[in-house]
């Protein structure tokens, strides 16, 4: 076996060493009813040709998203990702090494990590932001949770434009919190009334700029009436990419930003692993879960990085942590910071243009399939189409399938319990869509609708 | 040593590096973009962003110096040998990483119609089978993204199970006091309270503690097996059986899951639930923290209550269940992520298991527990060992070696990189003092063990015998030294600020 690098002369001679007889005998303390004298009854070890056969077969019976007209986001964008990002990030001193708790043989990480938290903070327009969680819909768990710890409140409203697997995760995260979850009807439209929702016994409230269904809005007045009463306004961000172009969270008020950073630096990878960002205001730091990377000084007195603030972090405070988070999304964040780099301020601008210039064209080009509208009132580079009243757009989409077009997903996947949502339907345009694909998925709707 | 200043403040291959902050030329970029051409109006809502973001802008030849020179500042596995214990450092095949770059598989999204990833689809259910084979175990919940949330899965299950049949005053939860921090907040965040287990002087779950607090109030245990001292729980059955009579469940923590594939099979054991860290037993990076994943095998009471979404076989092929009444019989609890499940570190992991083979796989866990047993007995009579052998994957020392001599776990430990090695897990399990455990893995030759071996036993002899102002003072040769943790603590700095960071 390549990986193993023992001949059977080096077993003997360590087993002589250790004075054993055999290897089974070091596995004595396993109770013998449970120990297994064969291999367990599954296939033997394969060549590296053979294993690439295997996988090569199974990627053959997907459709890429490089093979085909494609418009899908919901969550998770497709951008393009430049050669350098997963050149560098396979360097092995950043693949293959642990958690930085060495601060000196780590400094390249923490560094990293130092200025990805940074990145994020200028992003989102917040003043601190840890070093990862596992993806979006799990940072806006633990957002809520934190929320109800630093107000001392039960009451946790998501708005309908929240993203339906962010909204079941804080569902399931909060289960047995003693708190109390009120989850709005999806909100294709933008017309939730959230004002008078909040009141003295919310902890927080939940939304998503740019939403779910694509529209943008000026959370100011949001923020003011959280203030009001003490609660936490936590914003989601499903895509960074915007954070190019529209005005960040921080800016309107929020408290706590959440958000999925797979759009920079990572590609698709069918929706795992994700980037969870996370960032709130310097007043709540030790109430944050999750990592954090500090600038110190080592004996030299030169700057240097090290983990921080770790008396809220399970290994220390066990059943007292303000998570139980540990692994978490190091290299992704290394991905998108790496993807950041490269961009700037220019790039990112430029990118962010180009996507929503991308996305008005696509609206422009579908003002030619007939009975289709697009009902987002505002949007970034995703909006919600209505196909016609008696149209399903999951039906639609499986048509678009069959002709090779991966045309938006319908929000009925989503929410099936809606018949009002079965004519909607979710596209999102990016920097790699081209002129052909938008006329490919206009013709194709034409001849499925 | 002659101490060697230069006018840059480099030192050879130690390059000094700014942050990226500090870098740059607005105007610069290091990708091209196309312009974004002409629109009628934007469709922003008035929402256009006013101020400048401040990010640096660098040329693409500038971005990749930063990070190489970043990444020259990190000990990796494939850099040396690294003993951390508890965390498996074993060698990560570059295979995986090849097959999670298969267009075919890196480029797909999650909500593509279904027919369109049927290859994807079948990657989740051919590793789901793998797991479930090696286990025994009946179920498997594929999309806890890692360790600590593959625990949180498992309990979460048992909630379920216990709501479902009218036991939910089960709140108490029993953890032994040499666990992984991650089980008690675990436990807390399932709304349970933790009840914690002593252990022996053998370095095992008292299991006449752990019955006493047996009860009808008792929603789980939460055992580690092989535990964090590096021992298999060899009453771990009789545990089990005891846990079941009180109508509680067996969670196991799988993280040493790793000594055993192949040579035990944990449904077995009696094993309830137990995640599986793909990215320590399966040998996927850990990539400087992360991402993982943390499957969690489920026995047959609790395997209605996984979580969304599963694979199920179909008539048309693999379907994926992402709303509970699509799957006749199943209650899931709920949902712990976005989307399918770590699917990039699934792909990584379905690799190296392929590769491995069922043989390959008893083959790994026997070599692993090999090397760590002959570290023990290599250095048991300069180290002081904390229990007897022989041990499973890692093998656990602790600070009496060094009484009276000034030389702390720490300082041992620091001096271990200036000699090229990575340090091992120190002052962990708590169980023991000043705890130095250390999980060689199967992929280290016996060539690289007996270099550390000769290293090791010479510091010890070292710490002995000379001023532990040495030991204080190391490491000398690193990019930095000793860090002031206390400062960073005390004013924390946790991000650039422009002219707020100057370099020391």
């Amino acid at each position: 076996m390549r990986y193993l690098p023992h001949t059977d002369a080096d077993r003997r001679a360590m087993l002589a060493a250790i004075g054993a007889k055999d290897v089974d005998s070091l596995f004595k303390d396993v109770p013998a009813a449970a120990r297994l004298d064969q291999p367990v009854d599954l296939p033997a070890g394969l060549s590296e040709m053979a294993v690439e056969r295997a996988f090569t077969r199974m990627a053959g019976q997907n459709l890429s998203a490089g093979c085909a007209p494609f418009f899908i986001g919901a969550g998770i964008y497709r951008h393009h990702v430049p050669a350098t990002v997963d050149q560098l990030l396979t360097r092995g001193e950043f693949l293959t090494s642990y958690t930085p708790y060495q601060p000196e043989v780590s400094q390249g990480t923490l560094q990293y990590l130092f200025e990805f938290q940074t990145q994020v903070c200028l992003l989102t327009g917040m003043e601190v932001a840890n070093a990862s969680m596992y993806d979006g819909a799990t940072a806006c768990a633990e957002a809520a949770v934190m929320a109800a710890r630093v107000t001392r409140k039960k009451k946790i409203i998501l708005s309908g434009s929240l993203h339906p697997h962010y909204v079941e995760t804080t569902e399931t995260v909060t289960k047995h919190l003693g708190l109390e979850v009120e989850s709005l009807s999806p909100d294709p439209f933008g017309l939730e009334d959230l004002m008078g929702r909040v009141d003295s016994q919310t902890a927080c409230l939940v939304v998503q700029n740019p939403g779910f269904f694509g529209g943008i809005r000026d959370l100011t007045q949001l923020a003011d009436a959280c203030h009001e009463v003490g609660a936490l306004l936590v914003v989601a961000v499903a895509e960074p990419v915007s954070l190019g172009l529209i005005t960040p969270p921080g800016a309107m008020g929020a408290d706590i930003v959440v958000g999925e950073g797979q759009s920079l630096g990572m590609g698709l990878q069918f929706g795992g692993p994700g980037l969870g960002l996370f960032a709130t205001r310097d007043k709540y730091v030790r109430q944050m879960p999750g990592r954090l990377c500090g600038q110190t000084v080592d004996q030299d007195g030169k700057r240097g990085f090290v983990l921080t603030l770790s008396t809220r972090e399970q290994h220390i405070r066990r059943e007292k942590a303000t998570s139980n988070i540990c692994t978490n999304s190091g290299l992704c964040a290394l991905a998108f910071t790496m993807h950041l780099s490269l961009l700037g301020e220019t790039g990112l601008t430029r990118l962010a243009k180009l996507n929503h210039a991308q996305a008005v064209r696509l609206e422009q080009a579908l003002r030619q399939v007939k009975g289709a509208k697009v009902i987002s009132q505002s949007y970034f580079n995703e909006f919600s189409l209505y196909l016609g009243d008696d149209v399903d757009a999951a039906d639609v989409v499986e048509k678009l399938a069959a002709k090779g077009i991966l045309g938006g997903v319908a929000a009925s996947r989503f929410y099936p319990h809606w018949p009002e949502l079965r004519p909607v339907l979710l596209l999102a345009a990016t920097e790699t869509n081209t002129q052909d694909d938008m006329e490919a998925l206009v013709s194709a709707l034409n001849e499925v609708l | 040593m002659v101490e060697i200043t230069t006018f840059s403040g480099n030192r050879g291959l130690h390059l000094e590096e700014p942050l990226i902050f500090e870098q740059g030329c607005p105007g610069r970029v290091g990708t091209d973009i196309d312009d974004a051409g002409p629109i009628d109006e934007d469709r922003l809502g008035g929402l256009a962003r006013k101020d400048a973001i401040g990010l640096p802008d660098l040329s693409e030849p500038q971005v990749v110096r930063h990070y190489t020179r970043l990444s020259q500042k990190n000990y990796g596995i494939d850099s040396g040998f690294y003993p951390l214990g508890s965390c498996t450092m074993k060698h990560n095949p570059r295979l995986s990483e090849k097959m999670a770059r298969l267009p075919g598989l890196a480029d797909l999204h999650p909500f593509q119609p279904k027919s369109t990833v049927q290859g994807a689809l079948s990657v989740i259910d051919l590793l789901a089978h793998w797991l479930k084979g090696l286990t025994g175990m009946p179920a498997v919940a594929m999309s806890p993204a890692a360790g600590a949330h593959g625990e949180w899965c498992g309990l979460m299950a048992i909630r379920a199970y216990h709501d479902d049949h009218g036991e939910s005053h089960r709140t108490r939860v029993l953890v032994p006091e040499s666990a992984h921090g991650t089980n008690p907040a675990t436990a807390a965040m399932c709304g349970y309270t933790v009840d914690p287990v002593p252990a022996t002087d053998r370095g095992r779950v008292d299991v006449a503690a752990l019955k006493a607090k047996l009860g009808p109030d008792v929603a789980c245990i939460m055992v580690t097996n092989p535990n964090t001292c590096g021992l298999f729980e060899d009453e771990i059955i009789e545990i089990a059986r005891a846990t079941h009579e009180a109508g509680a469940f067996f969670y196991c923590d799988g993280a040493n899951y790793n000594a055993i594939v192949g040579r035990v099979k944990v449904a077995d054991l009696g094993v309830d639930a137990m995640h599986i860290n793909l990215h320590k037993t399966f040998s996927t990076p850990h990539g400087g923290g992360g991402p993982g994943a943390g499957p969690t095998v489920l026995s047959e009471k609790l395997a209605a209550y996984a979580p969304l979404p599963f694979v199920v076989h179909g008539a048309n092929g693999l379907e994926l269940v992402e709303h509970a009444e699509q799957a006749p019989g199943a209650k899931p609890f709920g949902r712990v992520k976005g989307y399918h499940g770590q699917f990039g570190v699934f792909v990584r992991a379905l690799a190296y298991i392929l590769s491995m083979g069922s043989d390959g796989l008893r083959q790994a866990s026997s070599d692993a527990v090999l090397n760590a047993n002959y570290l023990l007995a290599s250095l048991k009579d300069v180290l002081s060992a904390s229990f007897d052998g022989p041990c499973m994957h890692e093998c656990l020392f602790d600070d009496r070696f060094l009484k009276d001599t000034g030389v702390t776990t720490l300082d041992f430990a620091k001096m271990l990189i200036d000699e090229g090695f990575h340090p091992m897990t120190m002052y962990f399990p708590l169980v023991v003092h000043g705890a130095l455990l250390m999980e060689p893995t199967e992929t280290e030759s016996k060539e690289t063990l007996d270099g550390f071996i000769k290293v090791v036993r010479a510091l010890a002899a070292k710490a002995k015998n000379s001023d532990a102002d040495d030991f204080k003072a190391a490491p000398r040769l690193t990019p930095r030294r000793r860090l002031d943790e206390t400062l960073a603590a005390r004013q924390p700095v946790l991000r650039w600020k422009h002219g707020a960071n100057a370099e020391g």
